[in-house]
């Protein structure tokens, strides 16, 4: 049995994590540190959570055979996780339900939000709008540029899109925009964090919001099966929807892949994989590996999915990847859109460019494996919003 | 005792006030930095915190937010950062030097972090963005003590973190007049004057107030609270003004004067 428990009190993972941040929102995250401790125990609160998981997000999302593109491998089984199917059209629901009701336990009627692909934008403003809340979403100009459908959701469901200039104008830019805004508001707006980066307590918090995708996966796959898988596989930019699904596998005997954005190639430095390429360092509040150069300047991150382009990943990954529980692989832009391709083909079901990444790194590990093995891919969100990028990209390279 | 504090103890003793003043290091060209500060000094400047450029300074704002910028683009880095104490050290052996960073460039620069700064003749660190929790893992492994600790407090921080800062921090306390970023808004003298009050009754650390004091009669007002004041973005926004200006240096010189003499009306 794998010895795992983490964070420790101050939410460091092993020598990750932490809370590196200016002393202003210093005292907010302690607040929400101790809110977070005492209301994830709470039976109100977590039957309020869970209500809303079944009836609002549409929970449990099913686990689905993948079985002619099984065959058409001809190898191992692909299995997939249809977070694609939860509200909004990604995992990302799970983590901004919980965050926002944990908000108005608070007693905050404020959220703000960083997004790059627009996925956690639309879930904060979609569940702000489900709780009467004010919503601001801090957002890149570059992917305000590439997500126009998202950022339309967003201004229907009644958020403020903040366009975000500075730096690259992607979500590394984004959430310095956020942090900076919340240092002038901390008093009365919560900040909903999207992924299982930033300082202490986010990085536990949002695994707790998301391991219902790894405990429901777990059920379902035995019920499917009669045993657990042999492989998980989920896409990792700053690592929620790969946190959710892994976190509850942790002491089974599952092989475990996080797959990175590698971008034009990890060899090209045009890539998004700090686990497959980057060293330890301190952006955003917590130490965590980072693409940076040897001065401790933060690096572009660049992937053809805007979802994974951050310098950074969540310091869970930092420690399982220094643990060996997780391998972490590239795959490139030219790999995830072949997938992208593929599972819409033979499965009808049109894939987020992000889960792509993962699914193209399923793929390749079904070659090499037999027919009675079990590969369950986390297909983390839909692909309605990649659409217009992506068969652009496809346009480009069939003529 | 250190620069800092031998400089505070003298103050305190003699009533001064002490005119602490942040420029980003090699803004907007390594030489020029030197120079500019040269003429601050000159003009009055008692304690320098010189800025270390970081690609994502997230507690700044858009005045700071741009001077890191140009100050990365003139490839500064901290061995530059180094260089420049050292030009300082050559013609001042007495003026405090601060290192104003984010954590993740000292990381970066690692382990001989310490022995480096104190030979360049620095004599305290302000990281930003690590807090008295985390601090340790940096400190702990320091050498010697000839480096001071400065942290930051808040409006925002509740009196038992009052106590946890103080304990942390040598050579003086800086206060954020506000809560927000660097270099916006205004400053509210009578609501940081009680604030200042507060955490006085709870250290005898100096303390020295920031953010948002941008006027000689600002700095005037603040002296009436506090043991010194920091000026940051209205330096900076004097460098952005006059990139190319050959008189840059004098017209800062002229500038600092300018707080000087608030100060010492006091």
């Amino acid at each position: 049995m794998f010895d795992y428990n983490y964070p420790d009190q101050r939410g460091h993972f092993g020598e990750f994590g932490g809370i590196y941040v200016g002393e202003t929102l210093m005292p907010a995250l302690i607040e929400a540190a101790a809110a977070f401790e005492k209301y994830i125990i709470d039976k109100s609160f977590l039957a309020e959570f869970n209500s809303l998981l079944k009836h609002y997000v549409g929970r449990p999302t099913p686990v689905y055979h993948a079985g002619r593109l099984s065959e058409h491998i001809g190898g191992a089984q692909i299995y997939l996780k249809r977070e694609d199917l939860a509200h909004s059209g990604a995992h990302k629901i799970n983590n901004t339900v919980g965050q926002t009701l944990l908000a108005k336990y608070m007693g905050k009627n404020r959220v703000i939000a960083e997004t790059g692909a627009g996925q956690h934008g639309v879930a904060t403003a979609t569940t702000a709008a489900l709780m009467g809340m004010e919503c601001k979403v801090f957002m890149g100009v570059e992917d305000i540029e590439r997500q126009q459908p998202n950022v339309q959701r967003m201004g229907l469901l009644g958020a403020t899109v903040v366009p975000v200039s500075s730096g690259t104008g992607t979500l590394k830019d984004a959430m310095n925009e956020a942090m900076r805004y919340w240092v002038e508001a901390v008093e009365d707006t919560f900040y909903v964090i999207g992924t299982v980066a930033g300082p202490h307590p986010y990085p536990v918090m949002v695994r707790e919001f998301q391991k219902i995708i790894g405990i429901e996966a777990r059920t379902q796959i035995k019920e499917l099966i009669g045993r657990l898988p042999d492989v998980l596989v989920a896409c990792v930019g700053g690592g929620s929807n790969a946190m959710g699904l892994f976190y509850p596998f942790i002491g089974d005997e599952v092989e475990m892949i996080g797959v990175e954005a590698a971008g034009e190639g990890i060899e090209t430095g045009r890539h998004a994989a700090p686990l497959c390429k980057g060293t330890v360092g301190v952006l955003h509040g917590s130490k965590s590996y980072l693409l940076q150069d040897e001065d401790g300047q933060i690096k572009h991150a660049y992937s053809v999915s805007a979802g994974l382009d951050y310098p950074g990943v969540g310091p869970e990954h930092s420690l399982l990847k220094e643990l060996g529980r997780v391998r972490y692989v590239p795959v490139t832009d030219d790999e995830a859109i072949e997938a992208f391709k593929m599972l819409s083909r033979f499965e009808g079901i049109i894939p987020a460019l992000e889960s792509s990444h993962a699914l193209a790194s399923a793929l390749k590990e079904a070659r090499s494996r037999s027919k009675d093995e079990v590969i369950l891919v986390n297909l983390s969100g839909r692909g309605d919003k990649d659409l217009a990028h992506a068969l652009a990209i496809i346009g480009k390279t069939t003529k | 005792m250190n620069r800092i504090e031998k400089r505070f103890a003298e103050y305190k003793k003699n009533g001064r006030k002490a005119l602490v003043g942040f420029i980003s290091a090699g803004d907007p060209s390594v030489e020029m930095s030197k120079k500019l500060i040269r003429e601050m000094i000159a003009g009055g400047l008692d304690v320098l915190e010189l800025g270390v450029p970081f690609s994502d300074p997230t507690a700044d704002g858009p005045v700071i937010q741009r001077s890191s910028s140009r100050a990365l683009a003139a490839g500064v880095n901290m061995g530059v950062c180094f260089d420049i104490v050292r030009d300082i050290r050559s013609y001042d052996a007495d003026v405090p030097v601060v290192l104003f960073s984010y954590y993740n460039p000292i990381i970066a620069y690692g382990e001989r972090f310490y022995e480096d700064a104190t030979a360049a003749g620095a004599d305290g660190v302000l990281i930003v963005d690590l807090p008295p929790e985390e601090a340790g893992e940096l400190t702990d492994k320091w050498p010697g003590n000839e480096l001071v600790v400065i942290h930051l407090i808040a409006p925002t921080t509740y009196d038992e973190r009052v106590k946890l800062i103080s304990t942390a921090s040598r050579g003086f306390l800086y206060l954020i007049s506000r809560t927000g970023v660097t270099g916006t808004g205004g400053i509210d003298i009578d609501g940081v004057g009680r604030y200042v009050d507060r955490i006085r009754r709870q250290t005898d650390l100096p303390l020295c107030v920031g953010f948002g004091i941008s006027t000689p009669e600002d700095a005037f007002a603040m002296a009436g609270h506090a043991d010194g004041i920091v000026i940051g973005s209205a330096f900076e926004k004097v460098i952005e003004k006059n990139p190319d200006n050959p008189d840059l240096p004098k017209i800062m010189g002229d500038f600092v004067r300018g707080f000087r003499g608030a100060l010492d009306r006091y």
